[in-house]
Order: structure tokens, then sequence, then C-alpha cells
């Protein structure tokens, strides 16, 4: 595996890998947890104290309610489509063509469907668009959403996202490590934030690391006997 | 027949394209190669459907060699 050359520029990271995820995964849940806890503390003392203070106790849970909404809503924007810089026309039909030919059957029909790539790692399974990547992790239930995009804002979309795809098989740790985190979270949270076609790539991708982990943790008992 | 692209604005643009027998337009590629990566651009070796490499010299036994630029984290 190669390393991605642009790990020179964020020399400062350490480089991403299982056990950071884990920790990253963590810290976000215990982060949202914090910010979400006081606020249903309060909803729960006003109402002990006074039930007529129920409507602001509700201003509290809407509150603990809404900032966990508002993560996930900045996780989704990595999948939208940066509806400016997409132009219809020769070059998106070249740079689509080009990244077909780097995708199998089935990636290529997700493709042609949602306009979002979906690739098997070792960290997970990714979605990955314009302007970032989603990571389902091993059996599907979290997800870490990236923030990264190729420097020219003027290539076309299937180019922009066939510089995410080559990067990431390349080397799939430089990639989590060049790209900013956004979101980290249960992935029915994200998921209620994407649009339809977002929403099927994710399912699909989903439905892969569910899979994938299955077969792992059957094929992991016959293994430790070895 | 191997070709070595650049993704840009069109879509991509076939720089050069060679045969590993044929030396000059190796050569021809190969300084085409070296020219692009002056220009700020990460060449590519993508290996089938799940693999690629990152190449600092023109492989000429490769299919395809893609040139893209770097990518950086965003907000």
């Amino acid at each position: 595996m190669s390393a991605l050359p642009e790990l020179g520029g964020v020399w400062w990271r350490p480089l991403a890998s299982e056990s950071s995820l884990r920790r990253t995964g963590l810290l976000w849940t215990a982060v949202t947890a914090a910010h979400v806890l006081p606020f249903l503390a309060v909803a729960a003392l006003l109402l002990g104290l006074k039930p007529l203070l129920a409507p602001v106790a509700m201003i509290a849970v809407l509150h603990a309610w809404a900032i966990p909404e508002l993560y996930a809503a900045r996780g989704a924007k990595v999948l939208r489509e940066p509806r400016r810089r997409t132009r219809a026309g020769t070059p998106e039909r070249t740079a689509i063509g080009l990244l077909g030919d780097l995708l199998n059957d089935g990636p290529r029909t997700l493709l042609a469907r949602t306009g979002l790539v979906l690739e098997q790692g070792h960290l997970g399974v990714w979605v990955v668009g314009q302007a970032g990547a989603v990571l389902v992790r091993p059996g599907g239930h979290r997800v870490h959403c990236y923030c990264v995009k190729a420097t020219d804002g003027e290539l076309p979309a299937g180019d922009r996202i066939a510089h995410l795809l080559l990067a990431l098989r390349a080397d799939e740790a430089g990639f989590v490590t060049v790209a900013n985190l956004a979101f980290s979270g249960a992935r029915w949270r994200l998921r209620r934030r994407l649009r339809e076609a977002e929403r099927d790539a994710l399912a699909e991708a989903a439905k892969v690391a569910r899979a994938r982990h299955r077969n792992a943790t059957a094929n992991a008992p016959a293994s430790a006997t070895l | 027949m191997s070709r070595l692209i650049r993704m840009d604005q069109t879509g991509h643009t076939t720089l050069a394209e060679w045969r590993a027998d044929d030396p000059v337009a190796a050569a021809a590629a190969a300084a085409a190669f070296r020219a692009e990566l002056e220009r700020g651009y990460y060449a590519v070796v993508a290996d089938g459907h799940a693999h690629a490499e990152h190449v600092r010299e023109l492989p000429l036994e490769a299919p395809v060699v893609i040139l893209r630029r770097p990518i950086a984290g965003g907000s």
C-alpha cells in the first residue's frame, strides 16, 4: 500500500487506525451525551419542582433533541451534491465514464441510481460522494462522516468522486487522517437527514457492512481454534 | 497500449499513449508524466477494482496511469 502524499500536509495528525476510529466514536458519543443530558436533567428537575413549568421543560427537551440532529445534519452534508459546481455535458459524461471504469458492476449500478459510489475497505464500507465520504463501520450501526474533496473546484462531479475513490483505495488510513470528521454516530440518526438517493446508498452500504460482520463473526471461532 | 490520463475540467485528457516496446513513445510519456508531477498532480495506478497505488515514476507496464489533484479535508 502506498502512503497518501497529502499526509505531509497534516503531519500533526496521528495516522488513523481501527482503534483510533473506535476511540473517536466513543468520544463523539460522550460529547453528545454531555451536551444532551444536562438539558434532560433540567427538564426533569423543572417538572419535579413545579409541573406548571412544563413548557419550559419542553424547551429544554427540544434543545436535547436538536443538538444531535444538528450534528447529524452536518454529517449528511458530506454526501450532498454541490449544486453550483455540477454541470451536465461532455466533461461530465467523460468523467462518469472514467469513474465507471474504476468500478465493478454492483457499485456501477448504484452510481447510476444514486450518484454515489460504494467501496469496501478494511475499516468498513464507504459511501463516496463529491464532497466527502461516509464510513459505515462493521455491523452497520455506526457511521463516520468525513468532509474531504479534490482541491480543484472546477472538476466535473465524476472526477471529484474518482479523486476520493483513488485516494481511498491507495491508502484508507491516510484518507481518514487527511479528511475532517463531520459527524460520528448512529446510522439511523444520519439516515433521517439524507435525501432519498443518499439513503439508498447508505442502506446498501449498511447491508454489506452487516453481511461482512456476520461472516467475520461466524469465522472467528473457527480461526481461533487453529 | 498504455495511457497516461489527467483528470481535469474536460472530464479527462489523454496526455500520452505508449507501448513498453516503443522507447520513443515511452520516453515522451515519461516526460509528460514528470511535467504533470511538477505541476502538482499525483499519479495513481488503479490495480483492478479495489486497489490503487501512488507512483513517482511512470510504470511502463501499467495499462492506465491516472493523474489527480491533491485532496484536502473540508469544513
